[in-house]
């Protein structure tokens, strides 16, 4: 508990130069506002104040019905989560990144609601604008406004990373976790097929297989995405299981009386995890990259799909005369990418229970 | 495993228990694991039996088969490499083993003992808890499995039964993390894992060796205190004389996976009758022996991939001829439930 309190209190592993900044501490209210909690972080805090607040955090959660009714599952899910998420509320890296991605998911769902034009309604007349008011990202060399276009490409990109690295994660979860707890043959012939696997280059692979495909949509790039993608993951999963199945206290609980399945879901799993989703919530961000790399290969997605490879694509054959059209796309990926791995990172620092 | 402790006394897996045999019988245990180097003999013919209330010291320095056969008996060893080649562990009449899938070892066959009528201590407790659930939840883990208890239930029971191990603050603590406790304080929590669901036997591997000494004195009375209460039979395995003098009723003294010497704690103590166990007791100080300097045994325990031929012990024993070198001695009767695993152990009392 005392734990807790301290460490929330000091910002060593995030340093940054605003501390130094002569700001007084910050007298939030109830409801603090993005700015003022992220600020907050780095100000020095008044410890005997935060060592009370976080008491009182912890007395309500405790208090808090989920901890007392429920599923079997909940509770378990609410100490090791909870405890993570108390962390995370308060790091800068995780509040931006977190901010950063629900807005980028938002615009995947909804792009009409932020676009100004149509992104199909393009007209010739308006080719190659600058950007203005009218345009804000200005017009492409047909002529569509493209700041639309930029939007609508968000939801490739996220649908894409998200939908590739969740059948990653799930397919890498379970055989690395077979493979890592049983051992034996089933290690054997799982490990090898990873081989195998592992040196297929993605971009390469890609290239390879998807030239071989006619219409290549979201469905079909994720697809190979996930095919030549899961093979690093489960080696993780696999070489996290393994470290964590020589604890003692997974001989603890077969001496406890518990089963395999329950050990893995209950003692290994919970404890291998943590890289595992650190490196998922990195990779996401490395799928997003790789499909703009294969549509900008002209093996990703076709036009008219609009993605932010095809336009980087398209636009490199103006980046003299229309260097915009390069940076916007690329500077919206730049940021898609690099939210996902600062939430990895914030996540690796929530999720070990030895620097809480 | 729905019901409670009411039900004990009668059935273990299908077959039902005799009240009248002891807690735990183990005979003849061989254990080995087979590595590509070759075969480890880890235990060779170990056997013991523990009754209700009573404690039962293994006692052996490293690497000589004691951990392993406590592991053996739990059913835990990592198979492979390691098999049960030969013997019966018998819990109140109930043989646990039945003839495995490969041929010529044994599987343990009633995975329903664990947790539930034997029980086991680990020597670190910090490794032995998972660093990433409350104690509480743990300990409650045990009711949620074992007896359907709900999380409210559950979390009420560990919260008593870490009163029990004497936990201070029991009700506040129940939602720490392990690294959160001091080393005994784990240790408590561990044991409090392993008692709740009232054991018969309790199986404690080291369970002092990583604490230090006032600490350790504390659990071992704990310990005591705990099996006076529920009547449990007490395995204790460890290289700590001290701790053995203090709360062992009988000894069995293991070498190279054998027994070596067997006997009351008024007999180990003080007629040792066989070479290892006197030179483990010249090894250490003894408040009520005057020594100018310990005697260390020497030489080093044997690789157990090549254990010498006859007596395991002869190349370190200052009473060995030869004997010793070509023939297995076999347990002799000293007197009463005394033995000795040495062809010269009348010589051997005669020093003392």
């Amino acid at each position: 508990m005392t734990d807790n309190g301290k460490n929330a209190n000091v910002p060593d592993q995030s340093p940054d130069p605003s501390s130094e900044a002569p700001t007084s501490p910050d007298p939030s209210g109830e409801e603090p506002t993005l700015y003022a909690d992220t600020v907050s972080e780095y100000l020095p805090q008044d410890p005997v104040a935060a060592a009370s607040d976080e008491a009182s955090q912890r007395e309500r959660f405790r208090q808090s019905p989920g901890m007392d009714v429920g599923l079997e599952d909940m509770p378990r899910t609410a100490s090791l989560w909870g405890d993570a998420w108390r962390q995370l509320r308060r790091r800068p890296m995780f509040i931006i990144s977190a901010i950063l991605i629900a807005i980028l998911v938002v615009i995947s769902f909804f792009p009409g609601l932020f676009a100004t034009h149509d992104p199909r309604d393009c007209n010739l007349i308006d080719s190659l604008l600058l950007p203005s008011s009218e345009h804000w990202f200005g017009t492409d060399l047909q002529g569509c406004d493209y700041y639309s276009r930029t939007l609508y490409g968000t939801r490739v990109s996220i649908s894409i990373g998200i939908l590739s690295v969740f059948f990653i994660t799930i397919i890498a979860v379970v055989g690395g976790s077979v493979s890592g707890y049983y051992g034996g043959k089933v290690d054997s012939i799982i490990g090898r097929i990873t081989d195998i696997w592992f040196v297929i280059p993605t971009i390469l692979g890609g290239i390879v297989i998807l030239s071989l495909v006619r219409t290549r949509g979201i469905v079909t790039v994720s697809l190979v995405l996930i095919v030549l993608g899961w093979a690093t993951l489960l080696r993780l999963v696999r070489s996290s299981v393994l470290a964590v199945k020589a604890n003692d206290y997974v001989e603890a609980a077969r001496a406890m009386g518990a089963s395999n399945t329950r050990i893995i879901m209950r003692h290994v799993l919970p404890n291998a995890i943590a890289p595992v989703i650190i490196v998922s919530a990195i990779y996401v961000g490395v799928i997003i990259a790789a499909e703009a790399a294969l549509s900008f290969l002209g093996v990703g997605l076709q036009l008219p799909a609009i993605s932010w490879g095809l336009m980087i694509s398209t636009a490199q054959q103006r980046i003299i005369t229309a260097p915009y059209l390069l940076v916007f796309p690329g500077a919206f990926l730049s940021v898609t990418v690099f939210s996902f791995i600062l939430m990895g990172d914030a996540l690796r620092d929530a999720l070990d229970p030895k620097l809480r | 495993m729905s019901s409670t402790n009411d039900t004990k006394a009668d059935m273990v897996g299908d077959v039902a228990t005799d009240p009248t045999a002891p807690l735990l019988e183990v005979d003849n245990l061989h254990v080995e694991f087979r590595i590509e180097d070759g075969t480890v003999r880890a235990v060779n013919g170990l056997s013991y039996m523990v009754g209700r209330g009573e404690t039962l010291a293994i006692l052996g320095e490293s690497g000589s088969g004691k951990s392993v056969s406590a592991q053996a008996v739990m059913g835990i060893l990592d198979t492979p490499p390691g098999y049960v080649t030969e013997g019966s562990v018998k819990f109140r009449g109930v043989e646990l083993f039945k003839p495995g899938k490969k041929k010529g070892t044994f599987d343990h066959a009633v995975p329903e003992v664990r947790g539930t009528r034997i029980a086991m201590v680990f020597q670190d407790a910090l490794t032995s808890l998972n660093p990433v659930f409350t104690v509480g939840w743990q300990i409650g883990e045990m009711f949620r499995v074992h007896q359907g208890a709900s999380r409210k239930e559950a979390k009420e029971k560990a919260i008593e039964m870490m009163e029990r191990v004497k936990i201070p603050d029991a009700r506040e603590r129940v939602n720490a993390y392990p690294h959160e406790f001091s080393g005994g304080m784990r240790q408590r929590v561990m044991i409090a894992m392993s008692l709740s669901l009232n054991p018969d036997v309790l199986i404690a591997d080291e369970p002092t060796t990583a604490l230090d000494v006032t600490v350790q004195s504390q659990i071992m009375e704990l310990l005591g205190e705990l099996q006076q209460e529920t009547g449990m039979g007490l395995i204790l395995i460890t290289h700590d004389l001290a701790v053995v003098a203090e709360v062992a009723d009988r000894v069995v003294v293991m070498y190279a996976g054998r027994r070596m010497e067997r006997g009351g704690i008024d007999d180990i103590f003080h007629r040792p009758s066989h070479p290892y166990t006197l030179g483990l007791m010249d090894s250490i100080a003894r408040p009520d022996v005057h020594l100018d300097r310990l005697k260390p045994i020497p030489g080093s325990p044997p690789d157990l991939l090549a254990i010498p031929s006859g007596c395991p012990f002869h190349p370190r024993c200052s009473y060995a001829k030869n004997r010793c070198a070509t023939d297995v001695p076999e347990l002799e009767t000293v007197d009463g439930q005394h033995a000795s695993a040495c062809f010269y152990w009348k010589e051997v009392q005669v020093e003392l």
